[in-house]
């Protein structure tokens, strides 16, 4: 553990990006330097427009950056090429949006063992995968339905198991409970501390400060920097569904 | 494997998705490879029966003959035969360098034949009994040449009416049928090479010259039949087959042993080939330009289909990226999906071409190979296949790259490609009635759909203009082009063909662009009706936007398109369109009217079922 701390999964250095230019440059993520240990889950604040989107693109490698450095795993990736950021994309980082963005002509389990087919694992392998994934967020009975036929908070946990698929080093989540009421909100908070608990790495946007209580680390940002850092003890899902009273 | 599987899967579920876009996707590339597989087969059929009659029959490479072709337009009329004199002409040749067999010369006499009450002019040529090594007619039916027995060629059997045992006379003495055979020496009834001064097809006003052959058709007798009927042995002709060392230099030897010396009249088996495959050549030429107009109107509704799919590609491509989707992927995954649907269409247009084909070749009697089906070669179904796959990948091409250069950030965030505004347009809009108000903003939003629109009902109707001409043609003048009955039947089933074609995938992409401007619209047109239009009044304004262009193009279709296009069809096959009559004034203003209101009816389906859509739903789809 402690070796492991020592190389960070997720290491940004003056990352910096703008947008447009001239009168309408606008730097929507600026300067910023992360570390990101094994383990660790990190919660990203900040008001609408601060950036913060931006900078969880920039580390997952689906944007690119103005300047500065993104290194995963100690190795660098801002200025890799494109197949080698899918391949990446496909093995190393997991994403979740708030908009879920599944395909929507494809089944769950369809949807979740789609990166595992990617990396090129077998069909049957990537099935069985992907149903143990379905089952561990709670959707074994609807592996077979179309995301059209789930509720929003399932859909979110289809994605939530699509990017677990290929057990990446770090989930990147942008605002995973944007889109859901309060019901479906905890299903997705619990199950992202069960990834805590687990050890997964994990960065997380939101407006929420519910969930941003149950981070290691809290990031608050403003115009595209950094501008507070809390180091929190850790939540648990006692201890949140106490803190907004829907524990069951 | 996996990953195989998985652009596989992709593609089908995306395509069962949309069925209904995935069905007219189909049924444009088909009607572009079906007319594509008829041209190719008739083609074939056109070239491949004289090929397998020469190689039959031992035909000749060089046929000469006793007669002189003089110069009159339309009538190939010899001198009087040249008697005993000519023959030994033709036995010169028969010593020329590079001939390597012969044989003739035989005899030829021209006669009345009468069958069933039937009458027409033949050139009966005497034969051994023994098979000749060049130019040994291949017999359909029955045997070959005796004492009181006629053989007839095919076509002028079939065109007579005529069987094997039936009896005949020749200029009033019997014959008994005993055969019916095809030979490559002579192009087919009703296009047979004089050997007498003859003329084929059209009769020009006035009377004949007399002692002229008209359509004469082709018999074989033994040589002494021959000398019996002819009237003395001066007004006999002569024709003498030559199997050169060099085919393909047949002409080169005709040329050295030039007809102006006083040496004997020759055709080369190029020229019979042309003569022989004439017909089917000019079916052919109806097919290509029907072809090229199908063409046409595939390529607009493909853009169409394709377009209107961007935006949803486009999202569909960032999610990919964003799991890890390399860009080849992405482009194998785009490019599967049209490749699924050409190859299909690829297959049912080979099939739906090879099963009307034998309507437009039939009649091509006289020829071996004509008999059966004509079939499909592999060079035939791989170039409509590589034409469909072309389509196809043309489809992809700027979608792929798109997708790879685009950044997945803004794919993934892509919601439609924002519709330019015309500003005149919206403009001019806000003082008409609600339904013309939305229509002109529906057709503003999308230019450059409108713009498909129009050229798509243009290229239609300049295509039904050139079609009427032809009809008339056919109707007022059948022997005009030199043809019969018969081949203008097979003319007029080409025509039909094609228009059939032409005006099935015009309804397809009037049906096609609307459905485009019906999902493009949805969001616009609940939210019309959230504050108050009436479903009417959106279907309306719907139907109306593709009926408006369609007025434009269907007048832009009658002048300069149709106008053009015949112009262009006349410069192509060297046809003499002053001979053509052009359609009435009525008749041009029926088919501009017949357009709008089919083009109305079309329209008013999808249109229809785009504004009954509850208003809640497409709002909050609008959001996903
Ligand atoms: N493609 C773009 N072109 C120009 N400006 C952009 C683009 N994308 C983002 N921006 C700008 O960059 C800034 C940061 O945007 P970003 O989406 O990262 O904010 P955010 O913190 O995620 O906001 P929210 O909480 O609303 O999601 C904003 O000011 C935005 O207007
Ligand atoms: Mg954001």
């Amino acid at each position: 553990m402690n070796d492991a701390a020592d190389t960070p999964v997720l290491r940004a250095r003056g990352l910096r990006k703008e947008h447009g230019e001239g009168e309408g440059l606008v730097r929507a993520v600026d300067e910023v330097d992360l570390d990101i240990g094994p383990g660790e889950t990190v919660a990203v604040m900040g008001p609408s427009g601060c950036g913060k989107s931006t900078l969880l693109h920039l580390l997952g490698g689906l944007d690119r950056p103005s300047g500065g450095e993104v290194w995963l795993n100690g190795r660098r990736i801002d200025d890799i090429g494109e197949k080698a950021l899918a391949r990446l994309r496909r093995t190393d980082i997991g994403f979740v949006f708030q908009a879920f963005h599944l395909m929507e002509e494809l089944t769950a389990v369809e949807n979740v063992e789609l990166p595992a087919l990617l990396a090129g694992r077998s069909p049957r392998a990537a099935r069985r995968r992907a149903e143990e994934l379905l089952e561990r967020v709670g959707l074994a009975g609807r592996t077979r339905f179309l995301p059209s036929a789930l509720s929003g908070g399932q859909r979110q946990r289809v994605a939530v198991a699509r990017a677990l698929s290929n057990e990446p080093s770090i989930v990147l989540a942008d605002e995973p409970t944007g889109n859901l009421d309060s019901a479906a909100t905890l299903d997705v908070l619990q199950l992202f501390e069960g990834l805590h608990e687990s050890g997964q790495t994990l960065v997380i946007v939101t407006h929420d400060a519910r969930i941003a209580a149950t981070a290691d680390r809290m990031i608050s940002m403003r115009d595209g920097a950094f501008v507070d850092e809390t180091r929190l003890t850790g939540g648990t899902t006692g201890r949140l569904g106490a803190l907004i009273g829907l524990e069951d | 494997m996996g990953r195989i599987l998985l652009v596989g899967r992709l593609a089908v579920r995306d395509l069962r998705r949309r069925r209904a876009e995935a069905a007219l996707l189909l049924l444009a590339i088909m009607a572009a490879t079906t007319t594509l597989t008829l041209g190719l087969v008739l083609r074939d059929a056109a070239g491949d029966p004289y090929q397998s009659t020469r190689a039959a029959t031992g035909g000749p490479d060089v046929v000469a003959s006793t007669a002189r072709a003089a110069g009159l337009p339309g009538v190939t009329a010899p001198a009087k035969p040249a008697g005993l004199a000519g023959v030994a002409e033709l036995e010169e040749l028969a010593g020329a360098p590079g001939v390597v067999d012969h044989s003739g010369p035989y005899p030829v006499t021209a006669a009345e034949l009468q069958a069933s009450g039937r009458t027409s002019d033949v050139q009966a040529v005497g034969r051994d009994a023994a098979p000749a090594s060049v130019d040994q007619p291949e017999l359909l039916q029955g045997g070959w040449v005796v004492d009181g027995g006629v053989v007839l060629e095919a076509a002028f059997a079939r065109a007579l009416d005529v069987r094997v045992g039936d009896p005949v006379t020749l200029d009033g003495r019997s014959f008994e049928v005993v055969g019916v055979a095809v030979t490559a020496a002579m192009p087919p009834y009703p296009k047979a090479s004089c050997v007498f001064p003859c003329m084929n097809g059209a009769v020009p006003d006035g009377e004949p010259p007399a002692g002229l052959l008209r359509n004469p058709g082709l018999v074989w007798l033994t040589q002494a039949d021959v000398r019996n009927l002819a009237p003395d042995p001066d007004s006999l002709a002569y024709v003498m087959n030559l199997k050169l060392a060099d085919p393909a230099g047949a002409r080169a030897f005709v040329d050295a042993n030039g007809e102006d010396g006083g040496a004997p009249p020759m055709r080369t088996w190029n020229d019979i080939l042309e003569d022989a495959t004439e017909l089917a050549g000019d079916s052919q030429i109806l097919l290509l330009i029907g072809a090229w107009l199908l063409g046409l109107l595939a390529v607009a509704s493909l853009s169409v289909l394709v377009g209107g799919r961007m935006a949803d590609q486009t999202r569909r491509v960032g999610l990919l990226k964003a799991v890890g989707g390399t860009p080849s992927l992405v482009a194998a995954v785009l490019l599967a999906e049209y490749v699924l649907v050409a190859v299909v269409a690829a297959a049912a247009g080979l099939a739906a071409g090879s099963l009307t084909a034998p309507l437009l070749t039939e009649s091509g009697a006289g020829l071996v190979g004509s008999a059966g089906t004509p079939s499909i070669t592999a060079s035939t179904a791989g170039s409509v296949t590589a034409v469909a796959l072309a389509v196809a990948a043309l489809a992809t091409i700027v979608p792929a790259v798109r997708a790879a250069r685009s950044s997945t950030v803004d794919a993934l965030g892509d919601s439609a490609r924002p519709p330019r505004r015309v500003g005149w347009l919206i403009a001019i809009s806000a003082r008409l009635p609600v339904p013309l108000l939305l229509a002109l903003r529906v057709a503003a939003r999308r230019p450059r759909r409108a713009v498909l629109a129009v050229a798509s009902i243009a290229v239609t109707v300049s295509g039904v203009h050139v079609l009427l001409v032809l009809n008339a043609f056919l109707a007022d003048q059948p022997l005009a082009g030199g043809y019969d009955d018969a081949q203008v039947e097979v003319l007029r089933r080409a025509l039909l063909v094609v228009t059939i074609m032409l005006l099935s995938l015009a309804a397809v992409n009037a049906v096609v662009i609307t459905w485009a401007a019906v999902l493009d619209n949805r969001h616009s047109s609940a939210l019309a009706r959230a504050l108050g239009a009436t479903p009417r009044e959106v279907s309306t304004a719907l139907a109306a936007a593709q009926v408006l262009p369609a007025l434009a193009g269907a007048v832009l279709g009658v002048f300069p398109g149709g106008y053009a296009l015949f112009a262009a069809i006349n410069a192509a096959t060297g046809g003499d369109g002053d001979r053509a009559t052009l359609p009435a004034p009525w008749q041009l203003l029926a088919l501009v009217l017949a357009t709008v209101l089919v083009v109305a009816a079309l329209t008013a389906v999808p249109a229809r079922l785009g504004a009954r859509r509850p208003v809640t739903e497409t709002l909050q789809a609008g959001l996903a």
